[in-house]
């Protein structure tokens, strides 16, 4: 399964930012905003191009609008009104307070401006807003049952919101446009390490990194000081949200400490209305801001009055924020127009203007900005760029990247070249897959998948090594310990049973789970290997070599103690050996006495070994001191094997016993061992060894059989 | 009273504690969800009985259980009551206990139990019905406009009000409604608010769109207030004062008024003072909510000449409501308090266990699931290689990865391979010893697949066959690889036992038990075939 990513608009560009993201069967359109640097059909997204157009309301899941700046929000009521988009909308709810404003500030403007003929009219907005469902930050918005949304904390204006959505397995976050530093009135963006498949990230500021924000804001205060106190008027062509809020609280601030009693307007339209907005939504604010509320609401400002048109021409000096921003058109273009010629006066462009405005022209510092055939107007003022802006420079585009962990990344909502530039170090300092298209085209990324399984309590305690914290601590932590813990290789069995789902069980449940028992397969040989002396002759060989064993097993009873002990010492080694466990069985297996003991499987084991009673270690005991009877002989097939083996293969040498791997050798006096293939007279110089091994050590155990045929025992 | 009680009369906590224990206070939104120790995840959902109160989902890896508490359906100052998030519960905790303060609640009629199957898709639109019924928040704004009118009539007779309700909402609602009504009636009398925490509370009310009721929400849209008592204040209409020693009330006041001062059992406060001024007024009017013991708490200000006016808000789900909500969550077990009254509703259907808790008691939930819902990557699925099992109604396969634990949900994903880029030095040495041993083995053993046997002893792997060796199947099977053999079959202490002895191409004994079969030869190639077939008729993994 893919997610495909199709940028309708803001691709290698700023403007009309819309990103439709299909995956599992859902389709979530990611923002829906207009390009203000044209006014034709370019100006909104080419909706066409999305799979299904002609029925929208199936083809899309969800709308969902990360803030209310038109380049975001712009062609919404075009796409519900006039295309008839039906379904659901989501935003947060200061967005969903101040679009409309936005909305109907920008029809106002075009209608006013060229007397063009309306995109969507006053009513369509409020139609359109009615639609909007609201959302609170970190609410988990179930869309529908396989989709599901949640808003993070953008900064950048107020109500900026950027959006997780998860549909089935995959993952995609779409940031719209954040700030990862805070500012007068906003906080920084803030968002959960998500480890999603797919981040679509703004890069306005793709290759920039900002000086400190106290320099810019002094920078902007003399400006702006400089020009009143010259008489001068200054103008602030601005969006009636967001900026102009920030920068009049920063105005504000300063002409009470100045106490200065130039006059600060608000153009009409802007406004006193749209601080009442502020007001009420200061929750959404930095915490600066909220924790003073009470007292005194920030967006109370004490200087600032309304403008009235007349005071356009008057004289003194005076700042005006007037809508709308870039110097697009409407009231700001009019002042524009009768302040630009004057030297006194002073243009204030804060943040961004689209290719395309007056506002763009203006950074290149021109003589003349020519805006038809009849208009050519001369520009003698002072022009100051405010270089701070509500966008994340490069620093904060990294730090978010690596802080969201995605698999991969798009960049939208920036320029070309830039974004070229930060794609590349992404790649490299990140080493995470980034893409950068152009609009109408589609990226495919891989999504991680999952099965839905259940897992039994076992296997997961099994395959864990994680150490619980219980601490209160946790809680407020909360979402910082999200990231899964230390884990091992984990190891268990899965079975499907049609229309069921799939369970993975740890391997020792298996056969309970299935209602069965296991069927131990083995293979056993006995067969002679060649000694070099009669077999009954095995004793005196004993002897003769200074060992002090008895053949007889009633010997020297202090012998026998130490045997026995030392057999419990090397039981005590032999039982952390787990790999040897079902060796350990069978050879108790092999004392009645004890059979009740070793009927147990797993790790239980050796605790039951370490509940024996006296009397079976006595036993026990006995038998190990039987085999250890036999010792010399073996002890020599050993030195031999693990000479043929060599030191890395795993074999050992217990009483009575070499084990490798499943495989056991004895000696076997048994006669009539059920495993002779051949009989035993006819190797009168051979002693016989018992071998088995589990089937799956089959090819090693054939081999280590005929070595040992080919092998010569004999004492030299 | 004597001087036991007195000992009880010791500071609980200052004001610092509470701050200090604010502090340590996690805050969430509504539906936000937060993990806690990496295994349960807690939601918070609209409770609707006042602003910001809730009902907690907490999801564990093997159930989840929804602590009910008193919900209302609509309110007209907080968000409704957001039932429709409750659903798919395992385990709801019923934990409204409004009814037994609330007189109004009557005990359902029983007779439903004799409703037939067919009456129930009746019954669960009727309960769809019931539900988002607004005849609630209908009755809650006439209970409003009634003590509305009640204070209207008391001040038009020259006389003062004292409003003392703690539910903030329905406060707020009512200082709006009073305000209206005086200004319909043309009265310009003032409101005093006096409380310690009333100014902070309006000015709160007034920034928390969020967490409203949906027409208060509208508002923010229009740019109006939420509340209007910004617009009151503004007005000079409402008066705020945190107790009646402030400076500034003395110049404010005025009689008549209308005073609301909050306290629980007229104890402590403004509401005290106010009160004694005015409980020989029989013109002046005290409005309360239902308490358990109205005497008790005039007690001490008798005789007592004002009016009294009791109400009671809703402040909880009616009991008639318990039922159609249960029907419409769907939950497996609800565990209700024990209490004769919500043991008499009709449960005839059985479609959930219904437990009962009481007080001091631990109450064991039975276990729902036995396994823990997980995730398997594809990655590691698509790799899968399942065997079908004898049977035939299963298939089972071994599986490795690695498991994630985040935000509560167990993932099985691959290991992730060692990254050559970012290696480690010592790792890297590490990899040469290895790469270098097992070339030594190579050399030594051949052709002995050394490295597959390593890798299976480090995981533990032990192959496991089972079932039960039906000898004439094996026979079938040997066959089928060209050996043929004769059965010996011969009962033992501890059951059945079986010989297969096979003499061409070679010697081979097969000794087969209930519970494990041992195969006997010196012949490599022999042992290989037989092994094979003895494999092909069990299962294995
Ligand atoms: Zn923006
Ligand atoms: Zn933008
Ligand atoms: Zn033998």
């Amino acid at each position: 399964m893919t997610i495909e990513c199709l940028v309708l608009g803001a691709g290698q560009e700023v403007g009309k930012s819309c990103v439709v993201v299909t995956t599992g069967g859902k389709r979530i359109m990611f923002d829906c905003g207009m390009h203000m640097g044209y006014q034709d059909r370019r100006r909104y997204p080419n909706f066409s191009l999305i799979p299904g157009s002609n029925d929208f309301d199936t083809a899309i899941t969800c709308i969902i609008i990360t803030h209310f700046h038109l380049d975001h929000i712009g062609a919404l009521p075009y796409f519900t009104e006039v295309l008839g988009y039906q379904g659901p909308i989501y935003m947060t709810y200061p967005t969903k307070a101040l679009a409309p404003l936005m909305l109907e500030d920008y029809r106002k403007v075009m209608v006013d401006r060229r007397g063009e003929k309306e995109q969507f009219t006053a009513q369509q907005i409020q139609g359109c807003m009615k639609k909007v469902t609201a959302v609170d930050l970190k609410q988990t918005v179930q869309v529908d049952k396989d989709l599901e949304i949640r808003a993070y904390y953008a900064g950048h204006v107020i109500g900026a919101a950027m959006f997780y959505a998860k549909v089935g397995s995959c993952t995609v976050v779409y940031t719209g446009d954040y700030n990862m530093t805070p500012d007068r009135h906003l906080g920084a963006a803030q968002i959960d390490r998500l480890y999603v498949d797919l981040l679509i990230t703004e890069s306005t500021y793709a290759n920039s990194v900002r000086e400190s924000k106290l320099a810019r804001e002094r920078d902007f205060l003399t400006a702006v000081h400089k020009c009143v106190a010259g008489g001068g008027k200054v103008l602030i062509p601005i969006f009636a949200l967001g900026r102009a809020q920030e920068l009049c609280m920063l105005l504000d601030d300063f002409w009470e400490r100045m106490n200065l009693k130039i006059p600060i307007y608000f153009s009409a339209g802007l406004t006193i209305q749209a601080n009442m907005y502020y007001k009420i939504l200061i929750g959404w604010t930095s915490q600066k801001v909220k924790d003073a509320y009470v007292t005194r609401n920030a967006f109370d400002f004490k200087n600032v009055c309304d403008f009235d048109r007349s005071q356009m021409t008057a004289p003194g000096p005076c700042v005006l924020f007037a809508t709308p921003g870039m110097l697009s058109g409407g009231f700001s273009l009019e002042v524009f127009k009768q302040w630009a010629p004057s030297e006194m006066n002073l243009i204030c462009l804060p943040g961004y203007c689209v290719y395309g405005t007056v506002g763009n022209k203006l950074m290149s510092k021109p003589k003349q900005i020519i805006l038809d055939d009849k208009t050519h107007i001369d520009v003698r003022c002072q022009i100051h760029q405010l270089a701070f802006t509500a966008h994340t420079d490069s620093k904060g585009i990294m730090d978010l990247i690596k802080h969201v962990s995605p698999r991969q990344v798009v960049l939208v909502h920036g320029e070309r070249p830039n974004m070229e530039i930060l794609r590349e170090r992404i790649k490299s300092e990140l080493t995470i897959e980034c893409h950068i298209p152009a609009n109408h085209e589609t990226v495919s990324v891989p999504s991680t998948q999952i099965v839905k399984v259940d897992m039994t309590k076992a296997f997961i305690k099994h395959n864990t090594s994680m150490m619980r914290r219980r601490v209160l601590d946790d809680i407020i932590e909360g979402n910082k310990t999200l990231t899964g813990l230390p884990s091992k290789v984990a190891e268990g069995i899965i079975v499907m049973e049609k229309g069921k789902r799939a369970k993975i069980v740890h391997q020792e449940e298996l056969l309970p789970f299935l209602n069965t028992k296991e069927h131990e397969v083995h293979c056993s040989y006995c067969f002679p290997v060649y000694v070099g002396i009669q077999s009954g002759e095995v004793s005196m060989a004993k002897k003769s070599e200074g060992l002090s064993i008895e053949r007889d097993s009633k010997g020297s009873s202090m012998q026998k103690d130490l045997d026995a002990l030392s057999a419990e010492r090397n039981l005590k080694a032999f039982m952390v050996e787990k790999d040897s466990r079902s060796l350990l069985e069978r050879d108790l297996e092999a004392l009645p006495a004890e059979r009740n003991l070793a009927s147990s499987s797993g790790t239980e084991v050796a605790i039951e070994i370490d509940q024996m009673s006296e009397k079976s270690e006595a036993l026990f005991a006995e038998r190990c001191l039987a085999s250890l009877d036999r010792h010399p002989l073996l002890h020599l097939l050993f030195l031999k094997l693990k000479e043929w083996i060599g030191e890395v293969e795993n074999i050992q040498e217990l009483y009575g016993c070499i084990q490798l791997n499943s495989m056991c050798i004895h000696v076997c006096g048994n006669e009539d061992c059920p495993y002779r293939t051949e009989p035993a007279k006819e190797y009168d110089r051979a002693l016989f060894f018992c071998c088995s091994w589990s089937w799956v050590d089959e090819k090693l155990a054939r081999r280590v059989v005929s070595f040992m045929k080919d092998l010569d025992l004999s004492c030299d | 009273m004597n001087g036991l009680d007195l000992v009880n009369w010791q500071c609980l906590y200052s004001a610092a504690d509470v701050k200090v224990c604010l502090k340590k206070v996690h805050t969430l939104r509504y539906a936000e969800e937060v993990c806690y120790d990496n295994t349960l995840i807690i939601k918070p959902f609209s409770s609707g009985l006042e602003i910001g109160s809730s009902n907690w989902r907490i999801s564990g890896p093997r159930r989840n259980l929804m602590y009910l508490t008193s919900s209302v359906f609509e309110s007209d100052h907080t968000m409704d009551f957001d039932y429709r998030s409750l659903q798919g519960s395992d385990v709801i905790l019923f934990s409204d206990c409004s009814y037994v303060h609330n007189t109004e609640y009557k005990v359902p009629c029983t007779s439903s139990a004799s409703l037939s199957s067919d009456c129930y898709s009746d019954r669960a639109n009727n309960a769809a019905e019931l539900l988002s019924d607004n005849s609630e928040s209908l009755k809650e704004m006439q209970k409003i406009g009634f003590i509305c009118s009640c204070a209207v009539n008391s001040v038009k007779a020259g006389g003062c009000v004292l409003i003392s309700i703690g539910r903030i909402g329905s406060s707020l609602v009512l200082l709006e409604q009073l305000s209206l009504m005086l200004d319909s009636s043309d009265l310009k009398i003032p409101i005093f608010l006096l409380s310690t925490s009333a100014e902070e509370m309006l000015a709160f009310s007034n920034v928390i769109p969020e967490w409203l009721c949906n027409q208060r929400q509208q508002k923010l849209y229009s740019g109006e207030a939420l509340f209007s008592h910004t617009e009151l204040l503004g007005a000079k209409k409402i008066h705020v004062f945190p107790g009646v020693d402030s400076p500034g009330l003395i110049n404010a006041w005025q009689e008549p008024c209308i005073v609301f001062s909050p306290h629980w059992n007229l104890r402590i406060g403004p509401v005290v003072h106010l009160l004694r001024r005015w409980r020989g007024n029989e013109k002046c009017l005290l409005v309360i909510e239902h308490m358990m013991d109205t005497d008790i708490a005039l007690l001490p200000f008798k005789p007592l000449a004002m009016k009294v006016l009791q109400c009671s808000f809703l402040s909880g789900i009616r009991l008639d409501k318990v039922q159609p909500l249960m029907e419409k969550l769907q939950p497996k077990i609800v565990l209700y308090p024990e209490d004769s009254r919500i043991r008499v509703l009709p449960d005839d259907r059985n479609l959930y266990t219904i437990l009962y808790y009481t007080k001091n008691e631990t109450v064991r939930i039975p276990c729902l699931r036995n396994e823990i819902e997980a995730e398997l990557s594809k990655d590691l699925a698509i790799g899968l290689k399942p065997k079908l099992l004898k049977n035939g109604s299963m298939a089972i396969a071994r599986v490795k990865g690695k498991i994630n634990l985040n935000l509560g949900r167990h993932l099985l994903g691959p290991v992730p391979e060692p990254s050559r880029t970012f290696q480690h030095e010592d790792e890297k040495d590490l990899m040469d010893v290895v790469s270098v041993e097992n070339s030594r083995i190579f050399q030594r053993r051949g052709d002995l697949p050394v490295l597959a046997e390593k890798s299976s002893r480090i995981f533990h792997n032990r192959v496991v066959h089972w079932g039960s060796m039906d000898p004439s199947m094996l026979l079938v099977a040997l066959e089928e690889r060209g050996i043929n053999g004769t059965l010996v079959k011969h009962e033992t202490s501890s059951g059945f036992s079986c010989k297969i002895h096979v003499s061409e191409p070679n010697k081979a004994v097969i000794d087969i038990s209930g519970s494990s079969s041992v195969i006997s030869t010196g012949d490599e190639s022999l042992g290989a075939l037989i092994l094979e077939a003895v494999s092909s008729t069990l299962d294995s993994i």
